[in-house]
């Protein structure tokens, strides 16, 4: 099985009033020197079989028309490799 | 012979029944629609409801523009079908792509319900006839995601063609661009916006006045006399 995620993000003119808010707390918290804070959200798929560019195609299209709205968000696609788990 | 109008529930619909009862204070006969039934029952045109449904989840209305009946929306609505988003039902516009433009979180963040004070800037729609251009009204407003937000070209293009059906006056409630709290297609037939004018059409509720009942009005005419 393989994981392919699916990142988006709004688009950079967009406004965050969301990351705006967490990057005003960060002083606060004593963390200084963070200028910008955008927040997003991860998809992440399993797919069943293997992920091959026919598969990658059919996320693209899944993210494109479905889990981003492209007029106000950007999105990637990725494979990320799943750790084996230990025995 | 009146006209039918639709008024679609969602999971997750609020206003459907407020709808149906301002378009039967208008003089036209409401039809509930459900959101698995891709038949509109012979309707004269459509109101998409306030509400929240699918919990907003993944975006305000991502989730419903993908139901069965919204199929037959947004194809009838390209061929003429007046339809009607009110709060959630201009999200699903927007996600369906009907209208141009997108709705996120309101830029303070918090949820908001007020009365709110509103300009129709465009009265030729099939939503707004029985109002005047440049009329001031005051209808309820109540939302978590109403920034209606697009990009420049999109904002110059409604601006230049009037598009932008109402403007919010004195307060922007949510930081939506040019104030904008509503628009419409190029034809006319498909308005969104963000306030409730169903929540407006008897004096005993709301903002006590019936400011919000043209809308219903508007389009019994439109198709009466169509």
């Amino acid at each position: 099985m393989a994981r392919v995620v699916v990142d988006v993000m709004l688009k950079p003119e967009i406004l965050d009033p969301q990351g705006q808010a967490v990057q005003r707390a960060l002083p606060r918290l004593g963390f200084e020197g963070i200028s910008d804070v955008r927040q997003g959200k991860r998809f992440e798929l399993e797919v069943d079989g293997p992920v091959d560019e026919a598969a990658l195609a059919r996320i693209h299209d899944l993210a494109e028309s479905f889990l981003a709205n492209t007029v106000i968000e950007n999105f990637v696609v990725r494979i990320e490799e799943v750790a084996e788990a230990v025995k | 012979m009146t006209a039918r109008i639709g008024v679609v529930t969602f999971p997750g619909s609020l206003d459907d029944r407020d709808t149906q009862r301002a378009i039967r204070l208008a003089g036209a006969e409401p039809v509930a629609l459900w959101h698995k039934d891709k038949d509109l029952h012979q309707v004269d045109a459509v109101v998409l409801p306030g509400g929240f449904s699918y919990g907003d989840y993944l975006r305000a209305g991502a989730i419903s523009r993908f139901s069965p009946v919204m199929e037959t929306v947004v194809e009838q609505a390209k061929a003429g079908l007046p339809v009607l988003g009110i709060c959630n039902g201009f999200q699903i516009l927007t996600e369906a792509h009907l209208l141009p433009g997108g709705m996120l979180g309101n830029d303070h963040l918090h949820f908001i319900c007020r009365d709110q004070k509103l300009r129709v800037e465009n009265a030729d729609t099939a939503w707004t006839v029985d109002y005047e251009a440049g009329q001031e009204i005051h209808i309820p407003l109540k939302n978590m995601d109403g920034r209606y937000v697009a990009d420049q070209y999109t904002l110059d293009k409604l601006e230049a063609e009037g598009r932008v059906a109402f403007r919010y006056l004195d307060f922007n409630p949510n930081g939506s661009l040019n104030d904008i709290a509503g628009i419409t297609n190029e034809a006319g037939n498909v308005v969104g916006l963000m306030p409730h004018p169903e929540h407006a059409t008897e004096p005993l509720i709301g903002t006590g006045r019936t400011d919000g009942l043209p809308f219903f009005t508007s389009i019994l005419k439109k198709l009466v006399t169509a």
